[in-house]
């Protein structure tokens, strides 16, 4: 589903990723790992196409298309989601005509008729089950005044909407209490299946103790420097970063 | 003096349109009404235009731009084309009274008649001939020809336009469309639209003052809207303004109000060569409320310039101001927003806020509040942001499958609408939604 392959990429002149290489296959699920800094947000960004970063180097290749070629908008389309680490809040936007309106652009991407007012209300009803949101939220305007939790909770009820079929979740556990995080992850899981995948970047082991990950990465300096199952995630929460950062680093001296 | 714009062509060809607009007056010309126009006419003799140092015009340079694209020669005969041309720009609809002025000209077949005991709503030849010695009584006693060489000027020319009086305790209650469309596609236009609201007590009363235009010679409206809001009315005032590149638009707005009456005025404009509005809202006694709400979403070459003053007599008024403005292309913004507490006027809340969003590089906007505040024990604010789209939000809504132009036209839509919803009136709502809709996605090529 998705080839990264020798990723470089950097802001203001400044390298933040220095050769990433990834495959992600549909069904599996991925952890991303790694100390702050170490270029995880970015990847999730490069991948969801934010214009700050500049690729440098590398290709990435998904569903045998470039990437790197598509517009965001493009990429929403062809399945790729962003849960936000900072949702961001729009005042003045409806929930709704705003999710609405991303669902009907996305159909006529697919050259797809517009969605109905019926079905698309039928729709937000079931989803709003799966990630326990409540309507009174979908009433004001996208993320105005929401609290942390609902923010990262509409973020996944959005991807409940939209669909995906390479979900990037972007420090989702961030903020979140126990029970946030629990309906959270139970949302991702029932909307996983054998055709979708899941990236999930995390500074914390916690979170995989719900989204079962099977594979794990640990981004340090812009690197992949380990990957494993998910029993690694387990060794990082134990030990911390320390060991990998000098084992990275003694491996480059 | 620089400040007096130097333009003898134009002024002498003022002249003897005024003796064309006498020789038409037969035995009206001894009226009162007349007297004020002669007045008035030797009021913009002194003044003359405005030049280009003049304070007031400083960044809207109407002088200059009348001198250079105007004939100012008048025809003998207003121009008007086949008024069913005109018909798809307007709303016609059992709720909403229609009066519309083609080239100044009233035209009663886009125009609907009213009658109802105690509200009179009519054109304003019509009303002359009815409610003389009321119209005698109000007419320029608001908008002073001293304040303005502009209210001069179109008190010089007053005969044409719409007269709303509602005597006490009526409500009207639908609300009155002033439709002014300019049509300078067989030459050039100057109007001099002059509208006299008198809200009586307890009146409560809604008006909409559009302006149109077609054509592709220069049209010059050099309008006036002169308003006295008594006791306990309410006054819902609309100015939209959607007009051509090369149209010029003075549009004096002039509202005096007495005790604890209430007043909303929203400013709607979206396009028009040059566009120079003068909202002047008097508050002449205790427990009025005001409020002044200002949209203005420019593309193309337009310039518009919103100039308002509140002016806080007495005591224990509010006024609040919200002017928001969206610069795209090359267009160019100007709001000044003056606010004066008299001294008596303690006990006086007036706020104001201008936000704007520039959309492009070669566009411009010039903000400058002016408050100047004698009184003591007041509450006043004010504050101006001007600044860019929120690229994290178009990038947040990209990200789910909106297209970049689309996402813009969103925040955009949100920008403006705060102030749009606080209209409280559906129809004028939706009308002014739909116009700032097509407009926006129309300019940003979206669907």
């Amino acid at each position: 589903m998705l080839k990264i392959n020798n990723l470089k990429a950097s802001i203001e002149g400044k390298d933040i990723l220095k050769g990433i290489n990834l495959e992600v296959k549909a069904g599996e699920i991925h952890a991303i790992m790694g100390p702050n800094g170490s270029g995880k947000s970015t990847l999730a960004s490069i991948l969801a196409g934010r214009e700050e970063f500049e690729v440098t180097d590398g290709s990435i290749e998904y569903q045998e298309k470039d990437l790197l070629a598509l517009a965001p908008e493009e990429r929403a389309a062809e399945g790729i989601f962003l849960a936000f680490q900072y949702p961001v809040e729009i005042p003045g936007v409806s929930s709704t005509n705003f999710l609405k309106t991303a669902v009907n652009q996305i159909r006529e991407y697919k050259g797809i008729e517009p969605i109905n007012s019926v079905e698309f209300l039928s729709m937000l009803k079931d989803k709003m089950k799966l990630v326990d949101i409540d309507q009174s939220l979908l009433q004001r305007s996208v993320n105005e005044g929401f609290s942390g939790g609902e923010k990262k909770r509409n973020e996944i009820f959005q991807m409940a909407i939209l669909e995906p079929k390479l979900s990037i979740l972007d420090e989702t556990d961030s903020g979140l209490d126990i029970d946030a995080l629990k309906i959270v992850s139970d949302g991702v899981n029932k909307l996983r299946s054998k055709d979708n995948a899941t990236i999930v970047v995390t500074h914390y082991q916690r979170l995989l103790n719900y989204i079962v990950p099977d594979y794990v990465h640990v981004l340090y300096n812009g690197r992949i420097v380990k990957s494993g199952g998910k029993e690694l995630a387990i060794e990082l929460e134990e030990k911390g970063y320390d060991w990998i950062k000098q084992e990275s680093d003694a491996q480059l001296a | 003096m620089s400040t007096v714009a130097d333009q003898p062509n134009i002024h002498k060809k003022i002249h003897t349109n005024f003796e064309i607009l006498e020789n038409k007056l037969n035995g009206t010309s001894k009226w009162p009404i007349h007297q004020v126009r002669k007045q008035a006419l030797s009021v913009f003799n002194e003044q003359g235009l405005p030049g280009v140092k003049h304070e007031e015009y400083k960044y809207t340079q109407l002088g200059k731009a009348l001198e250079k694209h105007f004939d100012f020669t008048q025809k003998a005969e207003p121009q008007i084309a086949n008024i069913e041309k005109y018909k798809a720009d307007l709303y016609f609809s059992d709720d909403l009274i229609n009066l519309s002025f083609v080239n100044g000209q009233f035209v009663p077949e886009l125009s609907d008649k009213y009658e109802e005991a105690g509200i009179n709503i009519l054109e304003f030849s019509e009303a002359y001939e009815k409610h003389q010695s009321k119209i005698d009584e109000h007419f320029s006693k608001y908008a002073k020809v001293e304040s303005d060489p502009f209210i001069a000027l179109n008190t010089a020319f007053a005969e044409n336009g719409a007269y709303i009086e509602v005597v006490d305790n009526k409500i009207v209650e639908k609300p009155v469309f002033l439709n002014f469309i300019t049509d300078s596609s067989m030459g050039e236009v100057v109007t001099y639209p002059r509208n006299l609201i008198i809200a009586g007590k307890n009146s409560q009363v809604s008006v909409v003052e559009r302006y149109l235009s077609d054509g592709d010679h220069p049209s010059f409206v050099n309008s006036v809207f002169e308003a006295v809001v008594y006791q306990d009315a309410i006054l819902n005032y609309y100015l939209i303004e959607r007009e051509g590149e090369n149209n010029y638009h003075l549009a004096t707005t002039q509202i005096n109000q007495v005790e604890k009456s209430y007043v909303n005025c929203y400013a709607v404009s979206l396009s028009g060569a040059m566009v120079r509005n003068n909202l002047n809202l008097v508050l002449d006694a205790e427990y009025c409320e005001s409020n002044m709400f200002g949209i203005y979403l420019l593309n193309g070459k337009s310039h518009v310039d919103n100039h308002t003053m509140v002016d806080h007599r007495k005591p224990n008024c509010e006024s609040n101001e919200l002017y928001k403005g969206v610069m795209d292309e090359q267009s160019t913004g100007i709001f000044n927003g003056k606010i004066f507490v008299r001294q008596y006027a303690q006990k006086t809340n007036a706020f104001q806020s201008n936000k704007n969003i520039v959309l492009s590089n070669n566009a411009s906007v010039n903000t400058k509040p002016q408050l100047e505040i004698w009184a003591d024990d007041v509450k006043c604010s004010h504050g101006c942001t001007t600044g860019q789209l929120d690229a994290e939000q178009i990038f947040y809504l990209q990200s789910r499958g909106v297209s970049k132009q689309r996402a813009k036209a969103i925040l955009l839509y949100a920008f403006v609408n705060d102030i749009v919803n606080k209209i409280s009136l559906d129809n004028i709502r939706e009308n002014i939604q739909k116009t700032i809709t097509e407009r926006l996605y129309l300019d940003l090529g979206v669907e």
